[in-house]
């Protein structure tokens, strides 16, 4: 997102010479009302976008500007929860010991391995989902809302299910692998299997919110192009890959932006996946995610300068992502 | 960036679709209604029929609390405004200490959002006299409280350096052991309580080895113990000194108790005696409606919380006996913030809602177990008897649990300390049959790294 306020073009363009040649003429004979009733106007075309745009500025700079460049600075500072007005300056220590920080290291591979595990299958499950939603089939508007619901659904009520799903001794998903015959998996302590368990709650909430942006982009592909498609006989699934896959390119490259970004700030699935433990995401920290860390620093052990520093390079991180996907979508801009 | 999706204006509906869009509406209506139900239920906050509207003229005074706290339940601030009109009392409750907490730090620091009252879990209380004294009122010297009134250790965890106490005692965690009457008869064991205690009267060891017969003749599908950090976190309550020396260094790495409940707890997981459960998780809940496991070290407030999860279907299940020796498992206490708008009405109500009969009534509704030893020989605690738990004597077990408890040395970071020693390395040990070693190394990394600024 850029924040800056350019100065579209939405007003009427005034042409700063709009009243001018009379001023130049010396004494203007005309009466005066009128002359500061043409200055109102124009103030007020000059002047009235600004104002209908800055209650956002406002709100913006008290609760997002604000948060963020105060963040920067007790990230500078070695500060404590105890007492956050005492702050003791140390420079860069706290980024500084995040790179030998085996924990803060732990917590970017496992959102990377989390972040990928969600992301992908979510994805490609969502671009199914709205290739089928977009046929016309009976009571296709209540599927359409159906498959939103989980998104609609309180984290903590889905992840509260999850956890009973994924119980090791009295666990759904156990007792159906017993029914096939395979032993029990301890969910929660395995690296792979709580990041996949983790992962499974990020896919069932957020596949309908992407399909629903994937129908929206596919209804807006002209009819014809399917239609010629059809004439030279391509089939179903040649049409998916070759007409609506292509059309989609700029919506999914929204989504992956959108999803990694999500990804990137995982906390909740992961808090409560392991309600009784803190914030440690498990015994071995093997499904701590950056936002958890972060929180444990910052709201368990009571550092806030170390908080601080976790959430600027969480932030950093998001830039480059940001920056990554401005250069992937410029080259598929001018490739098409 | 050019990513609109929506190119395209949309086209309105043709007249014919308004039956199908009710329908649609229908469902929506529903589906939405359900979801409210479900997250209706899950936030489960018991204080949204707060007695609300206190009517002209009236003060109302708030109290912040964490859990099922249990004044409320019991009944106390009922009796307080009908014993005074012009108070009127209402109370927010956070589930989780651990989230309730460091909101709360946060709010003494801004100096508002403050409860008139605001509630202290054990583990935090040392960081809370040592940092927050400043905020927070001496209730030591408010009329009707009395040092004699309490026990000496709870009144010094709540005092700062300078003397000055900042918050009163509510109830302690005194333990006995919790266990199965209906297992222990299965598995060959005694079942009467006086019986059962001397199966380990004295040392954790002798506990373990009534852990090994258990096994020896197991009813299918139970364990002796739900799990080794609650068997840890028992056996450490004993010990006068813990995390932290009287000098306010941190030794745990060092300290010989420490690494005893250490040993014990993983000798006790390398045995197979546990469930292998982690405690107030939602498997460890269906453990307890289910009994899968026939022992819990068990402070009077473990009682309630298997009343809660167990309900009927445990009911008269279990029984209590003294544990091995006399520990402490938490407790809390009551501060008053000097930037609530009531300091004066507060501190009353504080000053009464500890005092010795309150402590009893707050024991005979809650089983919360007085801090005041006053309240010990009172007929409420001395005689009490819990017919959910095969009517033992709770009152005479707690009673003779809490004289023998030493005077511990609290630190600021016992909470994490204790957290990552449980949730970190004895869980490794419990679950995953990592080495003691592995599991201790872990958990100290774990530490170190917490309580570096």
């Amino acid at each position: 997102m850029s924040g800056t306020t350019s100065k579209s073009g939405t007003a009427a363009p005034l042409s700063e010479g709009g009243a001018a040649p009379r001023r130049v003429g010396g004494g203007s004979s005309g009466p005066v009302r009128s002359e500061r009733r043409r200055r109102l106007y124009r103030w007020d075309l000059k002047w009235s976008p600004y104002a209908f745009v800055a209650p956002f500025f406002v709100f913006f700079l008290a609760f997002g500007l604000f948060p963020l460049l105060y963040t920067g600075w007790a990230s500078l500072h070695q500060v404590e929860l105890t007492a956050p007005n005492d702050m003791e300056w140390i420079g860069l220590r706290n980024f500084s010991r995040l790179m030998e920080d085996e924990f803060f290291w732990n917590a970017l591979r496992n959102t990377l391995t989390i972040g990928v595990l969600s992301t992908v299958p979510q994805l490609l499950i969502a671009l199914g989902i709205a290739h089928l939603l977009n046929y016309k089939l009976r009571g296709s508007m209540f599927f359409r809302v159906a498959i939103l619901t989980p998104y609609a659904t309180s984290v903590a009520a889905a992840t509260l299910v999850f956890v009973m799903l994924f119980g090791r001794d009295i666990g759904m998903i156990n007792w159906a692998l017993g029914q096939v015959g395979f032993g029990p998996v301890d969910w929660e302590n395995g690296k792979w299997t709580s990041q996949l368990a983790v992962s499974t709650i990020v896919v069932w909430r957020w596949t309908g919110y992407n399909a629903l942006i994937y129908l929206a982009a596919m209804q807006a592909i002209p009819n014809d192009l399917y239609e010629s498609a059809a004439l030279d006989g391509a089939t179903r699934w040649q049409q998916f890959v070759h007409v609506t896959i292509p059309s989609l390119r700029p919506t999914i490259l929204f989504t992956v932006v959108v999803s990694t970004i999500g990804a990137t700030q995982l906390f909740g699935e992961p808090l409560l996946f392991n309600r009784g433990g803190g914030a440690s995401g498990g015994a071995n920290h093997q499904f701590q995610t950056l936002g958890l860390y972060l929180y444990e620093q910052g709201w368990v052990n009571l550092h806030l300068g170390r908080a601080s520093a976790i959430a600027w390079t969480m932030f950093l991180i998001l830039l480059l992502i940001g920056a990554v996907n401005w250069l992937v979508g410029r080259r598929l801009r001018k490739s098409s | 960036m050019r990513t609109s999706v929506f190119t395209r204006g949309t086209t309105a509906p043709p007249p014919r679709r308004t039956l199908r869009r009710a329908v649609v509406i229908a469902a929506v209506a529903a589906l939405g209604a359900g979801l409210l139900a479900g997250c209706a239920e899950d936030s489960g906050d018991p204080d949204s029929s707060a007695t609300k509207g206190g009517g002209k003229g009236k003060t109302t005074i708030t109290v912040g609390v964490f859990g099922a706290f249990g004044l409320k339940e019991a009944g106390l601030y009922d009796a307080y405004m009908k014993l005074h009109p012009e108070i009127n009392i209402e109370q927010t409750s956070i589930e989780r200490n651990e989230n309730y907490y460091p909101q709360l730090l946060t709010h003494l620091a801004s100096g508002s959002g403050l409860a008139d009252i605001q509630a202290i879990e054990v583990n935090n209380i040392a960081e809370i006299a040592q940092t927050q004294s400043g905020k927070l009122m001496d209730l030591g010297k408010t009329a009707g409280v009395k040092k004699e009134n309490f026990l000496e250790w709870k009144w010094s965890q709540g005092t700062d350096k300078s003397g000055k106490t900042v918050a009163l005692g509510t109830d302690i965690g005194p333990q006995g052991i919790c266990y199965r009457k209906d297992l222990f008869e299965k598995a060959g064991l005694p079942t009467d309580r006086e019986e059962v205690g001397a199966l380990w009267a004295g040392d954790w060891q002798k506990f373990l080895a009534a852990g090994e017969k258990y096994k020896a003749k197991a009813p299918k599908g139970t364990a002796f113990i739900d799990s080794a950090s609650g068997l840890m976190a028992a056996v450490q309550g004993g010990s006068a000194e813990r995390y932290y020396d009287k000098d306010g260094k941190v030794v745990y790495k060092t300290n010989p108790a420490v690494k005893d409940a250490w040993d014990v707890a993983a000798k006790a997981a390398d045995l197979g005696l546990t469930a292998k459960l982690q405690q107030f998780q939602p498997s460890w809940d269906q453990a307890i409606v289910n009994g899968t496991f026939a022992t819990i070290s068990c402070p009077p407030w473990m009682i309630g919380y298997i009343k809660d999860k167990g309900a009927e279907k445990t009911e008269g299940k279990w029984d209590v006996a003294a544990a091995p020796k006399a520990s402490n498992w938490g407790g809390s206490f009551l501060t008053v913030p000097e930037a609530g708008k009531n300091k004066e009405e507060a501190a009353k109500l504080v000053a009464w809602l500890t005092a010795p009969e309150q402590q009893a009534t707050f024991f005979a509704k809650r089983g919360s177990f007085p801090s005041a030893q006053a309240a010990f020989s009172l007929p409420e605690v001395a005689d009490a008897k819990d017919p959910y738990v095969n009517d033992a004597p709770i009152g005479k077990i707690f009673s003779d649990a809490a004289k023998g408890i030493p005077v511990t040395i609290v630190g600021p970071k016992d909470l994490i300390i204790a957290q990552n020693l449980a949730d970190v390395g004895m869980l490794q040990v419990d679950q995953k049959g990592v080495s003691s070693e592995d599991g201790w190394n872990a958990a100290v990394k774990s530490i170190d790294n917490a309580l570096e600024k």
